[in-house]
């Protein structure tokens, strides 16, 4: 289900446009809306969550799946964490579904999907190790960087149980928006992938936006 | 497969949990005599264990929600912890995650150890936990873990369903290991299932030596990229099985 959000960018109390291969590391506070658009189409933001206040908590795909009994994420869509909280709720969405089964791409698993040859090709996992190392303040390992979301991505399961990456169903200006329903840091990947349709071969910038409460 | 006398078997009761070393060459066997187990696992690297079982690359890599035979279960850099050489179910999950203390006090009750003793009513978040710990591993350190003999499907829309009859009475899987591997288990209800009673069901589990994996290896053949995943492994063990040093 679509809805469109009432929020306007001009009155956002940040914005910022986030390029394919760059990471972005923010606070996001509690009853904050946040935004991320697909500027120019059949992108994916590879996305984590954690507790500001205690970062071991974070979200969880499996438990978030489970609970809402589907595996595609949505408007209404409650984002759990792993001690079963409600993180943020999805609460705009102009795209109609987004994965979080595929992962993220890393120059490991780009070995085994693509060649061995691949592995010194840029990947989400390495814009999320650089993001963890250069912010050491939120106290974030390689331990912490989990199975995640991945906005504007399209991951279609079968009833037989098949799994593909397929072409997007985002597009040019499209967004979804969320309400955090607690202090959260947002890491986001503006993924690099050039080797599979998740992005269309062509990775292009994000940007994110931040209101406040009203 | 030849099928040498086991190396040890026991059996888990239900509600349980353990954790072991597994060594490359190892075949693991769980049989499900009762129909209806579950089994919850999680794997690490000893050498290292912030390589970790990686439930979303396990499914990208082969293009699958279920697991079954023929399928390799990865870590998240790329290699491959185990293949499944033997499978009479059919559907293993990997996505629906663990029961946690809070859930199941809901569906089933709590039942103390105080009063209960081997009766209580473990669950699966707390069983990991446990034996995370004794390695030294803690809450940050778990992950999407595969429940052996649990099915969970979804429909046309994307809606989750557990299957309650996914595993009849004397059901195995077989892993081989690929890599030394410190495994997490636990045999305490799927998060699904929809059972009146808090469901105890015990799991035999049997160690056994195999052969090296040969070239026609149904895992090692099943998809192009098992081929890549069994190629990465090989360059770990380059340096023997002391590694640790040289390029791995």
């Amino acid at each position: 289900m679509l809805k469109e959000s009432t929020l306007v960018p001009e009155t956002a109390a940040y914005r910022h446009v986030i390029p394919a291969g760059d990471y972005w590391l923010r606070r996001v506070e509690a009853g904050q809306i946040f935004r991320i658009v697909d500027l120019e189409g059949n992108q994916a933001a590879d996305t984590l969550f954690f507790s500001a206040a205690d970062p071991a908590e974070r979200y969880s795909a499996v438990d978030t799946l489970r609970a809402q009994g589907n595996v595609y994420l949505g408007l209404g869509s409650k984002l759990l964490s792993t001690e079963g909280n409600v993180m943020l709720e999805i609460t705009a969405d102009l795209v109609g579904r987004h994965d979080t089964l595929g992962g993220a791409c890393a120059t490991e698993s780009n070995t085994v999907r693509y060649a061995l040859e691949k592995r010194t090709m840029h990947a989400c996992r390495d814009s999320w190790m650089l993001a963890v190392t250069e912010h050491e303040e939120f106290g974030l390992t390689k331990r912490d960087i989990t199975h995640n979301i991945n906005f504007f991505m399209n991951v279609p399961v079968t009833p037989e149980g098949g799994l593909s990456f397929a072409d997007g169903v985002s597009g040019p200006g499209k967004y979804v928006e969320m309400r955090a329903e607690m202090a959260v840091i947002a890491l986001i990947s503006n993924c690099p992938q050039l080797n599979n349709p998740c992005n269309g071969y062509d990775p292009t910038p994000i940007e994110v936006l931040i209101w406040d409460p009203a | 497969m030849a099928d040498p006398a086991p190396l040890y078997e026991t059996v888990l009761e239900g509600g349980k949990h353990w954790s072991f070393t597994a060594r490359r060459g190892t075949l693991l066997r769980l049989t499900d005599p009762h129909g209806g187990a579950n089994v919850g696992m999680l794997f690490y690297n000893p050498q290292n264990l912030l390589e970790r079982y990686n439930a979303p690359d396990t499914l990208k890599c082969q293009h699958t929600f279920k697991l079954t035979r023929g399928h390799c279960l990865y870590s998240d850099m790329g290699r491959i912890f185990c293949s499944i050489v033997e499978d009479g179910v059919g559907w293993h999950d990997t996505v629906a995650g663990n029961a946690d203390k809070a859930l199941v006090a809901q569906r089933w009750g709590t039942l103390r150890y105080q009063e209960h003793h081997n009766g209580w009513t473990q669950n699966g978040h707390d069983s990991f936990l446990v034996e995370a710990a004794k390695y030294g591993l803690g809450r940050r350190d778990l992950a999407a873990n595969v429940n052996w003999f649990s099915k969970v499907a979804v429909d046309e829309t994307g809606a989750m369903y557990f299957e309650t009859e996914n595993s009849p009475p004397g059901s195995a899987v077989a892993l081989r290991f690929e890599m030394d591997t410190l495994v997490l288990m636990h045999t305490c209800p799927h998060p699904m299932n929809p059972a009146p009673e808090y469901p105890r069901r015990p799991v035999e589990v049997a160690f056994r030596q195999t052969d090296p994996v040969a070239p026609d290896d149904f895992c090692r053949n099943f998809r192009p990229e098992n081929g890549r995943g069994f190629q990465n492994n090989e360059i770990f063990h380059l340096c023997g099985a002391a590694a640790g040093s040289g390029p791995c």
